[in-house]
């Protein structure tokens, strides 16, 4: 064939397709009548996994910070509009692009590369990998596949009256089985007992369709196909032969699709020469900081690279192009970077500084460049100066930039600039961040009276605490001379350590070390608790596990280190709720001081993590020569122990307790309840909420649960970990300082939150037209009166800025507090925390 | 902070503020002695008397407190343990000021409306303190509209079962459902009357023409089913006006709940109906009355 090119690009996604439009824009620059560079896609059509996206979905452009650099459109919407402007643009750029040429080898070296489709060999100096994660589909391996099964759904709306079966577990196959179950009958076939790896939105919707018996939607659980029959001339065409858990079963149906994700085209990907790191499925091969592979000459971009974001991938297909063409160019997000580190005290490139911070960072050493400096990005980077200059130096450098940016109508992320001696965070507040020291010195605090502070130095981090548990600032945290640190959200924290095992290691065991040391050993060191610290497991427990039993000898304790736990002893073959132990505190303890015997049962109110800690750490630890520490600790017990008893001799205090446990406080913060004895239904809570709140409600007083008096009201409980906040993709949900989960004006109405909410508190609601003034109401009976108008009718402009998730923010903008416990005309609404619900439960005894 | 009563909201204090007012106003009472009698028009009937009026303008006032959400003078919940204490001892203070003279004019009518107001609201803190526990009893942990829930799937049930029964147990079943009689005007809802019925086919000549039969609390048409059962003509009826029966009594036991949930709900709410109307009507007293003593100066 004998065609040579100086870049092959492999994929024609979004990464491959902006690179082969920036090779073209460079070849039209300088005037040359043929291409440098040849793009080759194995499908007939481009970007074929967005092709496979289900009709009409919405394609999202995060990140939102970062900008577009690429010849080819893109924003936020429609597939099929996204679909078609990149066609539109690459005819229009005349993008040279061959379909149906999949790669099956790639052989040679930088200058000389021998790229074999099916068809034809053609040769390159370089090679740009842009093929996605998606490879081909896994198919079910079973005799008459190739008759009856497909392995996508354009169009659930294709199919009328027709027996489908759905194969696969995951959210392709989910969102397929319910689209398709609309007007067909459905059966999914599941190979486990549950559906484990389904996002909770698509849970609960399948799990929903399944147990309703009016849903033309069914679930075989544990079962897979055996065989694929045809029925010639008869209807339905094909015989299905099942093995499910109840023997084997036969169904006649349509067709099958299949969804059991796809092949990663890893071994390929390694057949040309290209180290991954370790054996994990979702490893990434290292790459240079302009994304070449350990094989110089061949290049990788996109999901392939680590970036599943379409805007990344068309920014990296840019610049691997420019690179390629010898152009030393700053990656698209640069300016993030260069604004980040604007306030530091050198003057060097960002790139450099960069390179230099993750030098200094041992458990960052296994991150990748493009991993560290996309933390980087996500982060707020703060730098404290001694001297007065300097910060303001610093401070006006940081100023200049912010007007220049604003100008340009752009909000940068800049660094903040503080002094010696600052104080970053204070014990008791609410914050979920974790910080890096990246040079210098932190000086922590901690919280209980006469604990020890220690000095933390550069390499080293903290604020891991409120990170994985969700509760308070357990110490206040003091700037030293000149440190720079790197201040990470939860969000990127927790895909940190998700992807990374070292990075979750690292952060696991600091946090278990200064656990140990603020419980038993306060002025012990690192090193010395180091050892200790290694040996200790920790275990997860799901909601209702049980950690311990009545009876059995204990030979160890545990820290809470998340979620909750109930105790609860066994009474008349009943089991009554004794005690109810938040996160931060000791369970199980007595065993390890005096009685050895289970006196209790252990279960996880919800979801929780506890460090196990055995005899033998724990007279280590102990053992540190602080009587101080074993007093304390005896206290603790002598504390525990006299509640548990007072819980014992009240039964109704456990039944009530539990049913509060039940409805899931264990992991609230601030939550709205009500006494049914005192409360006369005037509802003036619920309009003192909506007339506060844009005239828009955020408690449903009459909705919610009751037992003995204790009526729990649809509301928010600000959740210690809150779920709503786990999938917000503009980040609108956050917590202030002062323990508040609220939603602020970012909100762009997903509607992930109501998804993720087990109690059900978030709505989606248009903003509420004004009402006229009280008084005229009052007297004049003008407008709908105090409180939500039902029914009410949004303006056009309300309309047109869609629907925003709307839920109790706590009053956090209200002055003087809550307005619904200041609106009950009785007393009965109060809101409290976990630490009150002991006591509240006790009143109702008396 | 923990739930306390709007009676002992801040350890009762304004009881205390309430008995001082009193002690205070009966010791300015007892220096009204000498020529003039006792009464609104001496210095200390003046005093009185305004301490009276803004008195009653602040005790009204909580409609507007209790509605105004952002306001930050004290709570709700403050406000009216305040108004309950301070109004009781409004009493005292009106007695005293007009020394119990009274007349057939419009003085003592402000006197009267005033003394209505007042006993309604004393009748509203009974209400307030007892019937909230009753009502939460009468749900078990429910809401009302789980009551119906639950009425409303009986309903369904009945009517099923009825199906298969025979067409005069039929019709008296259906019937039943479809005129069973809940709530009401407001006497109706306060006396919790039920005038529900059914139709029974073969009655006797006592009913009205078209075989409506008083049905209250159900109690006829169980009577009527049960009845039935050891009179079946074949055995197949039994089982099923049996589990008729069931539902019947279910029904019987949701619908005393409900009934009793709307007239404990009447009862509660109805004093404020009775209490606000009279103050609109009090402060117009009170102004007449006010303005018409500028002329005896």
């Amino acid at each position: 064939m004998g065609e040579k090119y100086k870049i092959a690009i492999v994929g024609a996604g979004p990464a491959g397709l902006s690179a082969a439009a920036r090779a073209a824009e460079i070849d039209a620059k300088a005037k040359r009548s043929s291409p440098t560079y040849i793009l080759l896609e194995g499908s007939p059509a481009h970007a074929k996994t967005i092709q496979r996206y289900q009709k009409g979905k919405h394609v999202m452009a995060e990140p939102s910070y970062l900008d577009l650099r690429s010849d080819l459109r893109f924003a936020a919407g429609k597939r099929e509009l996204i679909l078609n402007n990149w066609k539109e643009d690459y005819s229009r750029l005349g993008i040279h692009i061959r379909f149906d040429a999949a790669v099956r080898k790639i052989t040679g070296k930088l200058g000389d590369f021998l790229i074999e489709t099916g068809r034809e060999a053609i040769s390159a100096e370089t090679v740009v990998l842009a093929i996605g994660l998606e490879g081909n589909p896994r198919k079910i391996g079973v005799p008459g596949e190739e008759l009856a099964v497909q392995y996508q759904l354009d169009d659930p709306k294709e199919f009328t009256d027709e027996t489908i079966l759905v194969v696969g577990a995951g959210d392709a196959a989910i969102e397929n089985a319910l689209a398709l179950s609309e007007q067909n009958d459905v059966w999914i076939v599941n190979r486990g007992k549950e559906f484990a790896r389904a996002k909770d939105k698509n849970l609960s919707d399948v799990l929903a369709a399944i147990n309703n018996g009016d849903s033309r939607l069914d679930c075989l659980y544990e079962a897979r196909i055996k065989q694929i029959e045809a029925r010639p001339n008869l209807s339905p065409p094909f015989s299905v032969v099942l093995d499910t858990a109840g023997g084997e079963k036969t169904i006649e149906c349509h067709r099958v699709i299949a969804r059991l994700g796809a092949e990663p085209p890893r071994k390929f990907v390694e057949s040309i020469g290209i180290n991954f790191p370790n054996a994990r499925s979702d490893a990434i091969p290292n790459l240079s900081s302009r994304y070449e592979s350990n094989v110089p000459g061949v290049y990788i971009i996109g999901s392939l690279a680590g970036y599943p974001l379409i805007k990344q991938a068309m920014n990296q297909g840019y610049d691997v192009a420019e690179f390629i063409n010898g152009n030393d160019i700053k990656p698209a997000d640069f300016p993030l970077v260069e604004c980040q580190l604007r306030g530091l005290p050198f003057d060097l490139d960002p790139d450099v500084m960069l390179a230099r911070f993750k030098g200094r960072i041992p458990m960052f050493g296994a991150l990748n460049a493009l991993a560290f400096r996309e933390l980087v990005i996500e982060s707020e980077v703060r730098v404290s100066y001694a001297s007065n200059a300097d910060f303001q130096a610093a401070s006006s450098r940081v100023a200049k930039l912010i007007a220049a940016n604003a100008a340009a109508g752009k909000r940068p992320r800049v660094t903040r600039v503080i002094r010696e001696g600052d104080v970053i965070y204070k014990a008791g507040e609410f914050g979920t961040s974790f910080f890096t020291i990246v040079s210098g010195d932190v000086t922590l605090k901690p919280i209980e009276a006469g604990a020890v502070e220690s000095q933390l130095h550069l390499g080293e981090f903290f604020g891991e605490m409120s990170l994985l548990s969700g509760r308070p600032r357990t110490e206040t945290a003091i700037a030293g001379a000149a440190c720079i640190l790197v201040e990470t959200p939860r969000r990127t924290m927790l895909k940190l350590m998700n992807s990374n095992e070292d990075v979750r290691k690292g952060i696991d065991w600091i946090f278990v070390v200064r656990e140990l040391q603020r419980q038993f050993a306060p002025h012990a060191t690192f090193a010395e608790l180091r050892s200790i610290a290694a040996n200790l497991k920790i275990q997860k427990y799901k909601a209702g596990d049980v950690v311990f039993t009545e009876g059995q000898i204990g030979d160890c304790l545990y820290v809470v280190r998340s979620g909750g736990i109930t105790l609860t002893r066994k009474r008349d073959g009943q089991d009554a709720l004794v005690a109810q132990i938040p996160s931060g505190e000791l369970v199980g303890e007595l065993a390890l001081m005096g009685d050895p015997q289970r006196r209790e049962t252990a279960k996880a109110a919800v979801a929780s993590e506890l460090i196990e800690v055995k005899r033998q750490a724990f007279v280590e630890l102990t053992e540190r020569g602080d009587a101080r520490v074993l007093a304390r600790l005896q206290e603790g017990a002598s504390r525990r122990v006299t509640d548990i008893a007072r819980m014992m001799v009240q039964p109704e205090a456990g039944s009530t307790m539990n049913f509060m446990m039940a409805d899931g406080l264990g992991e609230a913060t601030d939550v709205l309840i009500i006494d049914e004895s005192l409360c006369v239904g005037c509802d003036n809570c619920e309009k003192a909420c909506a007339e506060t709140h844009g005239g828009i409600k955020r408690l449903d007083r009459k909705a919610g649960v009751t037992f003995a008096n204790v009526h729990i009201p649809v509301a928010c409980r600000h959740c210690e970990q809150p779920h709503c906040m786990k999938d917000c993709p503009p980040n609108a949900i956050r917590r202030s300082v002062t323990g508040e989960v609220f939603i602020d004006d970012t909100c762009i109405g997903c509607g992930n939150c109501q998804s993720n909410c087990p109690y059900g508190v978030i709505r989606m609601e248009y903003d509420a037209p004004k009402k006229p003034s009280l008084l005229a109401w009052l007297i004049a009976g003008l407008g709908p009166g105090l409180g939500e108008e039902p029914h009410y009718h949004p303006t056009a402009a309300a309309k047109d800025k869609g629907k925003k998730a709307v839920k109790c923010d706590a009053c956090i903008d209200v002055k003087n507090g809550p307005a619904c416990v200041k609106a009950c005309p009785t007393g009965a609404a109060i809101r409290v925390g976990p630490s009150q619900f002991l006591d509240m439960i006790e009143e109702r005894g008396r | 902070m923990i739930h306390e009563g709007v009676l002992r909201h801040r350890n009762a204090r304004y009881l205390w503020v309430a008995l001082l007012l009193i002690l205070g106003s009966a010791v300015l009472y007892s220096t009204q002695r000498g020529l003039r009698p006792a009464g609104g028009g001496t210095w200390q009937g003046y005093v009185l008397g305004t301490i009276g009026a803004l008195m009653i303008v602040w005790l009204a006032w909580l409609g507007i407190r209790k509605r105004s959400y952002s306001s930050t003078v004290g709570t709700t919940a403050g406000w009216t343990s305040a108004h309950i204490y301070l109004g009781i001892a409004l009493m005292a203070v009106a007695t005293l000021h007009c020394a119990a003279k009274f007349g057939w004019n419009v003085h003592t009518l402000a006197y009267v409306l005033m003394s209505a107001v007042v006993l309604s609201g004393m009748f509203g803190v009974y209400a307030y303190l007892s019937f909230p526990q009753k009502l939460s009893e009468n749900r078990t942990g429910g809401s009302r509209a789980k009551l119906f829930a639950e009425l409303y799937a009986l309903d369904n049930e009945g009517r099923e079962v009825a199906r298969h029964c025979s067409a005069s147990i039929n019709t008296a079943v259906k019937s039943s459902i479809e005129r069973t009689a809940i709530g009401g005007g407001v006497i109706n809802q306060l006396l919790g009357r039920d005038r529900s019925l059914f139709i029974l086919e073969d009655a006797g000549d006592e009913s009205a023409k078209n075989g409506l039969t008083n049905n209250k609390d159900q109690q006829e048409l169980i009577a009527y089913v049960s009845n039935r059962i050891p009179r079946v003509d074949k055995g197949v009826e039994a089982p099923n006006l049996e589990s008729l029966l069931l539902i019947l009594c279910r029904r019987q036991a949701v619908l005393r709940r409900i009934h009793r949930d709307i007239q404990l709900n009447a009862w509660l709410k109805l004093w404020l109906y009775v209490h606000v109307p009279l103050t609109i009507a009090l402060l117009v007293a009170l102004s007449i009355h006010i303005l018409t003593t500028f002329f005896y100066w």
